[in-house]
């Protein structure tokens, strides 16, 4: 318990700072008194201006976002009880992706909640044929056979939205920076957009820790203590959904973030579950908000969308993951 | 005995209907030329004005699709005896993604002649499985860690090459989709002969290895009872399935699920032994990728559709079905 409260306190810290980095970084390098002065409400300056306009709803984004992915990772490894699950192993984002894509073609010059409309209903449909495939049947998919047929699905949806884009050349420059994951240009009526799915989503998933718990023992032993499975599974899987549905829609598809955190997060603190969402809540944003600074600096002073640099960081610790594994899967 | 002739008679009705694809194939296009006209200019006897048609602009094209469709279903086969897990394939193991980036980043990035873009594709291919062998080597070679690590390396590669997609002139990012989705559009014997040389290798030696693929499908303990060298076999069918898929996706880009789709169906046709499995998943790959430009060329004329878009459509839906059937056994 103790350590459980040290880890959150140390990762509320972390949260902190890099939330305040964040406003910090940018094309224009702005002081941390600054900063601190325009989060009172101080506008003396056009730096002032810059970090209550601009940087604040990016900020904001990138919390939301990133602590969404990071929970709705531990509720998809729950889920299947596989550590190498995450929403964009799964398929899900590029479901979105090539439904927004679609979209885009179909309707193109809408408001912007067709759009977002649009990709939540293909992370939805996509993620409901993968649940279905992790659910029925007799004999279950091996956590390997599953990988490949997420891969290979994302692999069929990342050609379909190909040739959409090859058809329409317009789409491709409107959509190669939605594609590529960024909380750039976003502002607080996008953020206030997608809060209460993510909220309630949050909150789902803290409820739920119990039966994740439950969950891992297996399906004879859930049973056994009582819990129903099915409504177990149905409710994780509606809340996974939610989360990375809302996150993709509003940042791209941003990957990684579901995969690593909540792996980080368990080999941390333990296998209790109640503890690991909330865990996963901080360290999800703060890894994000790393992310996004990071890709601010590295080409200062453009910079690279915060979707690529997730990748950049996230793959090699996915090939670490799965050389621990060993072929144990 | 019955089981010879009916491969037989499998194999030379594949045959015959190759060669009645490969015909139409060369006949039809904006010019169109009856079938006994084309038979008898591929004899050499035809009309001058068609000769040029045929011999210069549709022969060159139409026999780089059926080769690539012969290298990708072997290299496909390989794979997924290799991995013992039927769902591998070319591009799941992130050879795809490879070639991929390399083509961006010329199209992109490099101002190179585009007559080099299949020496780059070929050697991007070869890095990223060098790689992934590399990365996954703990004491020998899983097939499993190398699937996993595969597909993280791949996700690196996609980062990459949507970072060049993000910066780069909106017409060459169109261009470089278009050589990712695999089209056969203007192949000519330029392309062909440098090709040729690597199916004239490599297809006979895959072939020629039918019986480490047969055992290396045991349990490792097993084959190594029966006196294989696990890792050394393992490693030479690797590198045989590399240089197939990798010169095909240099010759025509990244035709993709033909190395996925024509193993199952040759195995409903003949069987598992791979003896018998390898032409007969060979032949029906040429036949797919045939099949798809010839589909791709007429339906929408003038307008093209890219093989590979074709290829995808088909291959998700069987991918589909694979997965449902494979949970209901």
């Amino acid at each position: 318990m103790r350590k459980q409260a040290l880890f959150a306190g140390a990762g509320l810290i972390l949260l902190f700072i890099l939330f305040l980095l964040e406003l910090s970084t940018g094309s224009l390098i702005i002081p941390f008194q600054t900063v601190w002065s325009a989060l009172w409400g101080s506008r003396e300056t056009d730096a002032h201006l810059v970090v209550s306009s601009i940087r604040l709803p990016r900020a904001c984004i990138a919390l939301a976002v990133g602590a969404g992915m990071a929970v709705a990772g531990a509720c998809m490894q729950a889920l299947i009880r596989n550590s190498l699950a995450s929403p964009e192993l799964l398929g899900i984002n590029s479901g979105a992706a090539l439904a927004i894509v679609i979209a885009m073609f179909v309707l193109p010059a809408s408001p912007l909640w067709v759009y977002n409309a649009a990709a939540f209903a293909g992370g939805l449909l996509i993620s409901a044929f993968i649940f279905l495939l992790a659910s029925s049947g007799h004999l279950k998919l091996s956590p390997l056979s599953f990988i490949i047929a997420g891969t290979a699905v994302s692999l069929f949806l990342g050609s379909l939205t190909q040739g959409v884009l090859i058809l329409n050349e317009q789409s491709l420059d409107d959509m190669r920076f939605w594609l590529a994951g960024s909380v750039t240009g976003r502002t607080f009526s996008s953020f206030a957009q997608i809060l209460p799915f993510i909220i309630i989503g949050l909150i789902g998933a803290i409820l739920l820790g119990k039966r994740m718990n439950a969950l891992q023992l297996g399906d004879e032993m859930a049973a056994g203590l009582g819990e129903s499975i099915r409504m177990t599974k149905g409710l994780l899987y509606a809340v996974a959904v939610l989360l990375s549905a809302a996150c993709v829609t509003t940042a791209g598809p941003i990957a990684f973030i579901g995969l690593a955190v909540p792996h980080l997060v368990r080999s941390l603190s333990g296998p209790d579950y109640r503890w690991i969402v909330l865990h996963c809540l901080w360290c999800g944003a703060a890894l994000l908000m790393f992310a996004d600074t990071l890709g601010k600096l590295v080409i200062h002073p453009r910079e690279v969308p915060v979707g690529i640099m997730t990748v950049m960081l996230g793959a090699p610790f996915f090939i670490y993951v799965a050389r621990q594994k060993d072929g144990k899967l | 005995m019955r089981s010879r002739i009916r491969y037989v008679f499998i194999i030379v009705s594949l045959l015959v209907l190759t060669a009645a694809l490969l015909i139409l194939q060369v006949g039809t296009g904006e010019f169109a030329i009856s079938p006994k006209d084309t038979v008898s200019s591929l004899l050499g006897i035809g009309s001058p004005q068609h000769d040029f048609i045929v011999w210069t602009l549709r022969l060159p094209r139409a026999l780089i699709g059926w080769l690539v469709g012969l290298c990708l279903a072997v290299s496909g086969t390989i794979l997924q005896g290799v991995t013992r897990n039927p769902l591998a394939s070319p591009g799941v193991v992130g050879l795809n993604a490879g070639a991929g980036l390399a083509a961006v980043a010329v199209i992109v990035w490099l101002d190179i002649p585009l007559g080099w873009l299949p020496a780059f594709a070929f050697a991007g291919a070869l890095t990223v499985a060098f790689l992934s062998y590399a990365l996954a080597w703990r004491k020998g070679i899983s097939p499993v860690r190398m699937v996993l690590v595969g597909i993280g390396v791949a996700f690196l590669c996609n980062g990459f090459i949507s970072l060049a997609t993000l910066a780069g002139n909106i017409r060459l990012v169109n261009q470089a989709t278009i050589w990712m989705t695999g089209s056969l559009y203007g192949r000519s014997w330029e392309h062909f002969w440098p090709y040729v040389p690597w199916a004239a290798v490599f297809l006979p030696l895959a072939w020629h290895s039918f019986r480490k693929l047969d055992i290396l499908g045991l349990s490792d303990a097993a084959a190594s009872g029966l006196g294989s060298r696990i890792h050394g076999d393992r490693t030479w069918l690797l590198v045989i399935a590399v240089a197939l898929a990798g010169s095909s996706v240099a010759a025509a880009g990244t035709i993709g699920f033909v190395g996925l789709m024509a193993p199952h169906l040759a195995r409903q046709l003949v069987g598992a032994g791979h003896a018998r499995l390898i032409p007969a998943a060979a032949l029906l790959g040429g036949l797919i990728v045939l099949a798809a430009d010839f589909t791709g060329r007429t339906v929408l004329a003038p307008i093209e559709i890219p093989a590979g878009l074709l290829t995808a459509i088909l291959g998700g839906p069987y991918l589909l079905y694979l997965l449902l059937r494979k949970q209901k056994k």
